[in-house]
């Protein structure tokens, strides 16, 4: 008994924490397929989880809540595909410039709309899924909010957009060879654009998932290299959408193990643990080669002359 | 009916010089909409961000101790993306190099300065290019993707630290978990009593000196330039490339380890979890908006310097948040970096 609820907490706790990982990583996946490495990502997320929480506290709705957070995130995507695709700048750079001004941006807000009182805003989060009764064993697991189904279910969604829709092609085509796909009478910038803003508004909606379902509030320290473990699970999921599932529950899991060990006592150095993504993603990134399976076009600008 | 046709006309080289110049008023102009969203006077605003810190002598220095760290992690980025090596990494490199500080300041108890100085400087860079080296090898060996590789490092050593300062470095006396007290011999002798300002901005100055000699006046450097204009090139015309990478990294490495071993002996004297709380990354807007030549690096870490002590003084003054200059500085990397390509473009009627 001792040892299934310990299971079911952990599971429980997993999927949670995978949650906001699945939709970053989705939202990468949309950029990297295109052509276009998003290191905007880490402030995408940010802004998500500030402009989610905001526009809740101001309307008082979480579904307007979320909607901010998308749009917010779409804008922040366009502005990586202005630079990066329109302009052509260094994607690296820009992605990173991207990640500090979101971050930046939703700083300042914070503090013009909330101003710098003691305790911390908090809103009414969104409820779990009442799927089972509260007292049954596996309620834990079941229970979980609507954004994890939905981020679950996205999985399915995305693989059949990137893989089985024309627009999907369109995507594919661009990231892989852009002179064909422009040869063949596509327009590379406004289909990058394009997966570029899903990305975004993607990514905003992990981090949204932060400050309106898990905590109900908005702390300076919400994603903590939650972005930068999505570029990491990217390549261990090898640019894969069902892959990504995998990647984040992996992820997660050992996150939640090392929670609930610790609260049982166990001294672990977790922060060691934390580095694990890091350090099993370079080490697949030495086994596999980066370039075996990326997207061909990846990080190269392209000019139409 | 007219017609306009945007075509590729590459700008006079006097241009790149003069970019950074018209990026400030740009940003200065988008910024002011926020400044504005807050209530408060886009003028007043940008007077107590980069005149009111020059106009008082403490603040003025203010400035310079905040430039310190600054010119290292901008010369140590410039250094590598000279020759190409996208090196994300300057954040953790900066924290290894604080780390390897701490540690040699833990350890030497009673030593002179004469020894525990330069030993905090060549521990610093030790730590940094320690850190840098995993990435760099994987680059020349297996051609792995060092942006990637250089950013996660970031993370890891952040966990590191905070796993120090939380168990085995904790000082047992303290009520915020740092390590112990550097020894006296090894902290960083103040330039003016009774300021911040310490021996590391001599040292920061002396390395942008030396990182320009070698970029701009040895062989090294014009194999450094030749890989970054490009990789095959580089190689037809028989030059190492792997080898001048490697170097490269790792020296673009331990110069962020020093801005590191500075902060750890010149400012903080403990090692602490916010030791730099985006120095590194900073140092990627610094290269870029110096076009990454030394001097044009080193002009831009004293704007960037000026900028975070401005940020402060609007706050206090203004009530305007800080994050404020969070948002100038990331926004003028955006314009400058897009002004950069649009040099190249112009405009031209066509019939």
């Amino acid at each position: 008994m001792e040892l299934t609820l310990f299971l079911v907490g952990l599971i429980a706790a997993t999927l949670r924490v995978a949650t906001p990982l699945i939709f970053g990583t989705l939202g990468e996946l949309f950029s990297e397929r295109s052509g276009v490495l998003n290191l905007g990502i880490e402030g995408i997320m940010f802004l998500g989880a500030f402009t989610g929480f905001a526009v809740a506290a101001k309307t008082g709705s979480l579904w307007i809540g979320l909607l901010g957070a998308i749009v917010a995130g779409g804008l922040a995507g366009m502005l990586m595909a202005l630079l990066s695709v329109r302009l052509g700048v260094n994607q690296h750079v820009s992605g990173l410039g991207i990640t500090l001004l979101a971050t930046g941006i939703s700083l300042y807000s914070f503090r013009v709309i909330f101003g710098e009182s003691k305790i911390p805003p908090s809103i009414e989060p969104f409820p779990m899924l009442p799927i089972l009764p509260e007292l049954h064993v596996l309620a834990p697991i079941t229970n979980q909010y609507l954004l994890t189904y939905i981020g679950i279910a996205m999985i399915a969604v995305v693989w059949w957009v990137i893989g089985k829709t024309r627009f999907g092609l369109q995507i594919r085509a661009v990231g892989e060879n852009p002179e064909a796909a422009d040869a063949a009478g596509l327009n590379v910038y406004a289909i990058r654009t394009r997966a570029l803003v899903i990305g975004g508004a993607l990514m905003a909606v992990g981090g949204a998932f932060l400050t309106l379902a898990q905590l109900g509030s908005f702390t300076f320290g919400i994603i903590a290299g939650r972005g930068w473990v999505c570029i990491a699970l990217i390549i261990f999921a090898n640019w894969q959408s069902v892959n990504v599932l995998f990647g984040a529950l992996i992820f997660g899991g050992v996150q939640a193990l090392q929670l609930r060990l610790q609260t049982l006592g166990f001294k672990l150095p977790y922060e060691l643990f934390l580095s694990l993504p890091y350090v099993v993603t370079i080490i697949a990134l030495t086994l596999a080669g980066r370039n075996a399976s990326a997207p061909s076009a990846l990080l190269k600008a392209y000019r139409r002359e | 009916m007219l017609k306009y046709k945007i075509e590729r006309a590459p700008a006079p080289v006097w241009m790149r010089t003069l970019i950074p110049l018209i990026a400030i008023p740009v940003t200065f102009l988008i910024t002011s909409i926020i400044i504005l969203l807050d209530g408060a006077n886009p003028i007043t605003a940008y007077y107590h961000f980069i005149i009111s810190p020059l106009a008082g002598k403490a603040s003025a220095i203010e400035v310079l101790v905040k430039s310190t760290p600054l010119l290292l992690t901008g010369a140590a980025v410039a250094f590598a993306f000279n020759s190409g090596y996208w090196n994300i990494g300057a954040e953790g490199q900066l924290y290894a190099g604080a780390i390897a500080a701490a540690w040699i300041g833990m350890t030497l108890k009673d030593v002179p300065p004469i020894i525990g100085i330069p030993a905090m400087v060549l521990g610093g860079f030790a730590g940094g290019m320690l850190w840098a080296f995993p990435s760099a090898i994987l680059k020349v060996k297996l051609n792995v993707d060092e942006v990637v590789t250089t950013l996660l490092m970031n993370s890891i050593v952040l966990n590191v630290t905070s796993f120090l300062l939380n168990g085995p470095w904790r000082d047992p006396v303290s009520m915020w978990p740092q390590s112990p007290e550097i020894a006296a011999g090894t902290v960083f002798f103040k330039l003016i009593p009774r300021t911040r300002l310490h021996f590391g901005i001599i040292l920061a100055v002396l390395i942008i000196i030396i990182t320009w000699f070698v970029i701009k006046r040895t062989s090294f450097g014009l194999k450094m330039r030749a890989i970054g204009l490009s990789r095959e090139g580089a190689h037809f015309a028989g030059i190492k490339v792997n080898k001048t990478v490697l170097t490269v990294a790792l020296v673009s490495g331990g110069i962020a380890g020093i801005a590191g071993a500075g902060e750890v002996a010149g400012i903080h004297f403990h090692l602490i979890d916010a030791i730099s709380d985006g120095l590194g990354y900073s140092g990627i807007i610094i290269a870029t908006l110096g076009g990454l030549h030394p001097f044009g690096v080193g002009l831009a870490a004293l704007f960037i310097g000026l900028i975070d002590t401005g940020a402060q003084t609007v706050a206090r003054q203004m009530g305007v948040p800080v994050y404020l200059g969070d948002v100038v500085q990331s926004t003028l990397l955006l314009v400058t970096l897009s002004l950069f390509v649009l040099q190249n473009y112009r405009i031209r009627r066509v019939k």
